[in-house]
């Protein structure tokens, strides 16, 4: 960070360099006010967890832009209401919802290309828009945009403390540097960064866990926020977690450590002992169980069998599996006991029914008296050449985070901060506490980015 | 073939067969998701498709510092110019000429000394136009084999390719598919016309596209202002000089103002544009074989220009120069890209619909 150039005077400082953060400093940019962004991270990791992104979710009437047929409010929040089992504030959500039309047009207005729906994701074609290039191209176009309406950023420019005086927000420590500015947006995302803090809430397991994203976001400003007795929402044990592949890095694997196998495969853990139904539904509405119930096993760890009948069934994952003719081999392999696997196998190759196999609808094609059943695609595993994953608890984000009122503006006990507001990821657990929908995230960011920007610039106008 | 470099870009490829976050960006990605594993040929198959725009550099989440070192527009530099050189023949000429501008400024001091050379020695005691200083017969004898000769190279080096690759029997429909998106470098839009990522890093521009077209269709009038010429002279026995209305002028003005506009703007450009994020180790060679066909282009116009002065046979012997040192090097510079490209195009619709 060169603090030389960050002398204001600022109207609005933008705390977090990704998508929620970009929406609130370009509105604030286009209604006037002189902006700065304050990224913790250096510039060729810009852009937090969004640049990982490659959709967001979208409420249209008609065909829009790449999006197919119509996508209502209501079906929108069904859809919502479903994956966090009513766990919803439904003024914000719909809130979100139905601003999320209005975003998709401001979103090309601001540099963002869309595609049709990537091959393998067809399903989505409907109800989520992609990006052209994914998260970060996104993320490129707001810096641009941002730019060229006079937004300062400054990278390595990690906020350590935000400064409150009664009701109203004062200036930012970045380390040891001090700012002032009339108003702040906090954009700084989710905690799943900061091990520790997980720890905290997962205990030692926490260790084995794979953070998908950006190793940027430590909740250190959330922290601040929350000791200086800042309203929260959720609760700091949820997570929303997938099962991806144990060979992940640590941090920043981002989609491509994804593995889309489970539902083809039987999962067994360290005991090579099966623990859960792998066909229970289709796999977008259960890839998101996967991580924790990985994260309940002994180890964090699981490991997904298949034949050479599904091999070609999902899409590839960026590490090759482990491959041996026989399964005692492919266990020993992997570090199991192969002829416990061996056995685990032979029992589930007995259990399974003859009848027909639709890889793509729930076929009940299921198990005979074994537990845990699988409901769905149980095939007997029979085919050589056999592959094995090793799956690991993936991170994608935390709910714990900020209340925020349908202005976007933070609140502590005593009432609003006058001049401070959120977006994003960190007040996303006042729209859901549990539970998830894909392409919800960005929703949220742009809706309460812009709506953040805009009332921030209100005020110092 | 350098198994080094196609392992590379087959680890990026994986990478990108899991993510395909770039689909929209041009036909390379659409053609990696048709496999799981990837021989050698596909490999270079897709290098071939990659035109370096490189937009899937700057929207791609894995570039170094991750561990991922994602740069596929690098990787398939590497692959697609090492398949280039692979394939030509006489090999050993193709390396030098590709990486070193150095040797192909050579060759054209050569080809100028030796035209000058012939502007002295072979002065014909009659002819108009241009043929008042180099005889007709002469220009013939010396300009067709520098032109045969380079194409029977080429020649050679496509079907090595070809096979390679995995080519079918030609067929027309893969033909016209593969013209109509050349015509139109349809792969340099960016996928919706936004352009590349170029010369303006992470911002989009279209000027890459349109310098380009200007020496594609600058290129191909040039080359058809010379047959329409040689029709005239041998078909209907009307040899040059041609009047400002004729054919060869018709054509060939235009062609040599888009050809040398083309060319700087894509020198100009390449000045601009990050070397790491293509074949770093042949910048030099294709920079030369830019100004070269730059060149080619403007001393012909220049040429015309000094109709009727004192300059014409200092200018025809410069022209004629750097046109011969322009078909001598064609199977072993850049200009050789345009023939792989074609091919690759007309396999790639095969594949397409297999
Ligand atoms: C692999 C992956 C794929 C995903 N795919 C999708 C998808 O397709 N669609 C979707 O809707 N959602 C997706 N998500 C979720 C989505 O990424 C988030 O919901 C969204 O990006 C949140 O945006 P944000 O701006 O709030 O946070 P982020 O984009 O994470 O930005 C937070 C920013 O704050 C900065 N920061 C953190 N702490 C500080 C500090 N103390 N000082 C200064 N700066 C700080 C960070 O560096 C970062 O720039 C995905 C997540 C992951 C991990
Ligand atoms: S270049 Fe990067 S973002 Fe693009 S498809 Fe490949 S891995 Fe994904
Ligand atoms: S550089 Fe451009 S053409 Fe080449 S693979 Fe990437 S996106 Fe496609």
């Amino acid at each position: 960070m060169n603090s030389g150039s960050l002398n204001g005077p600022w109207d609005i400082v933008i705390v977090g360099g990704g998508n929620a953060a970009l929406c609130a400093a370009i509105t604030a940019a286009e209604a006037g006010a002189r902006a700065l962004i304050l990224e913790s991270a250096p510039k060729p990791y810009r852009g937090g967890n969004s640049r990982h992104t490659r959709n967001f979710r979208c409420m249209h009437q008609g065909p829009l832009s790449v999006l197919t047929d119509s996508y209502g409010e209501d079906e929108y929040f069904d859809d919502l209401m479903l994956v966090t089992k009513g766990k919803t504030d439904e003024p914000l959500a719909r809130l979100a919802i139905r601003s999320s039309e209005d975003c998709l047009p401001w979103m090309e207005a601001h540099g963002v290309r869309f595609q049709p729906s990537l091959s393998g994701t067809l399903s989505l074609s409907r109800t989520n828009a992609f990006f052209l290039g994914g998260g970060k191209a996104l993320v490129n176009a707001y810096y641009n945009t941002a730019e060229d309406l006079g937004v300062t950023v400054a990278y390595d420019a990690e906020v350590t403390h935000m400064h409150l005086e009664g009701d109203q927000f004062t200036h930012l420590e970045a380390r040891i540097v001090r700012i002032e500015a009339r108003a702040a947006v906090l954009a700084s995302g989710g905690f799943q960064s900061n091990l520790e803090w997980l720890t905290r809430a997962w205990g030692p397991a926490a260790a084995n866990f794979l953070i998908r994203g950006t190793p940027y976001n430590r909740g250190v400003v959330l922290r601040d926020m929350l000791d200086q007795g800042c309203e929260s929402v959720g609760d700091p044990t949820q997570c929303h977690a997938v099962a991806i592949d144990g060979r992940a890095p640590k941090f920043d694997g981002g989609i491509v450590t994804r593995l889309d196998c489970v539902p083809f495969s039987i999962v067994v853990n360290r005991d090579a002992e099966r623990f859960y139904d792998e066909g229970e539904d289709v796999w977008p509405k259960r890839y998101a169980i996967w991580g924790r119930l990985v994260a309940g096993q002994p180890g964090q760890v699981g490991y997904a069998i298949i034949d050479a009948k599904s091999i070609d069934l999902f899409m590839p994952s960026v590490f090759p599996p482990n491959r041996a003719d026989t399964i005692e081999e492919l266990g020993a392999q992997m570090g199991l006991d192969g002829a416990r696997l061996a056995a685990t196998v032979a029992g589930f190759n007995a259990a399974c029914r003859p009848g027909s196999f639709h890889p793509t609808e729930l076929d009940g094609l299921s198990t005979d008296g074994l537990a845990p059943a699988k409901s769905n695609w149980a095939r007997p595993l029979d085919t050589p050449p056999y592959y094995g994953y090793q799956l690991r608890p993936g991170v994608t984000f935390t709910y714990l985070g900020l209340k925020v009122s349908d202005r976007a503006q933070v609140h502590t006990a005593r009432g609003p901060v006058r001049n401070l507001w959120a977006a994003g990821e960190i007040m996303a657990g006042s729209i859901l506490g549990q539970g998830y929908l894909a392409g919800f995230g960005m929703t949220i960011g742009t809706v309460f980015g812009r709506i953040a920007g805009r009332e921030a610039a209100a005020h110092v106008n | 073939m350098s198994t080094d470099l196609i392992a590379e870009a087959r680890r990026q490829t994986e990478i990108c067969n899991a993510c395909r976050y770039c689909e929209g960006f041009c036909s390379v990605f659409p053609a990696l998701t048709r496999n799981k594993v990837f021989a050698d040929g596909d490999i270079t198959h897709l290098a071939n498709l990659c035109h370096n725009c490189r937009g899937c550099y700057y929207s791609c989440q894995y570039t170094e510092p991750h561990e991922f070192a994602l740069n596929f527009p690098a990787a398939l530099a590497e692959v697609r110019q090492e398949s280039w050189e692979r394939h030509a023949w006489p090999r050993p000429l193709a390396r030098l000429f590709h990486e070193s501008g150095v040797a192909i400024a050579a060759v054209l001091v050569a080809g100028l000394a030796f035209l000058f050379g012939m502007l002295q020695t072979l002065r014909p005691e009659s002819g108009a136009g241009f043929y008042a200083y180099l005889a007709h017969g002469a220009l013939v004898t010396l300009f067709l084999p520098a032109f045969l000769l380079p194409l029977a190279s080429v020649a050679i080096s496509l079907r090595s390719y070809w096979r390679e690759i995995g080519g079918g029997r030609l067929g027309w429909r893969d033909i016209r598919g593969a013209a109509a998106s050349a015509a139109r470098l349809k792969n340099l839009d960016g996928g919706q016309g936004q352009g590349c990522n170029f010369e303006r890093a992470d911002r989009y521009s279209d000027r890459r596209r349109w310098f380009h077209q200007a020496v594609m269709y600058g290129f191909l009038l040039c080359f058809a202002a010379t047959s329409a010429g040689t029709v005239l002279h041998y078909v209907v026995a009307m040899p040059a000089p041609y009047g400002p209305f004729s054919l060869p002028k018709l054509l060939g003005v235009p062609g040599g103002i888009l050809l040398t506009v083309g060319c700087a703007g894509l020198a100009w450009l390449k000045t601009k544009a990050d070397p790491a994020l293509g074949a770093a180790r042949v910048w030099g060679g294709e920079m030369a074989f830019v100004a070269l066909l730059g060149a080619t282009g403007a001393t012909g116009l220049a040429l015309y220009a000094a109709t009727g002065t004192a300059a014409v046979p200092a200018l025809l012997a410069i022209h004629l120069g750097c046109v011969l040192a322009f078909f001598l090097l064609l199977p072993f510079t850049k200009m050789i890209h345009g023939f792989y490209r074609f091919a690759t195009l007309v396999v790639e619709e095969q594949k397409r619909r297999a």
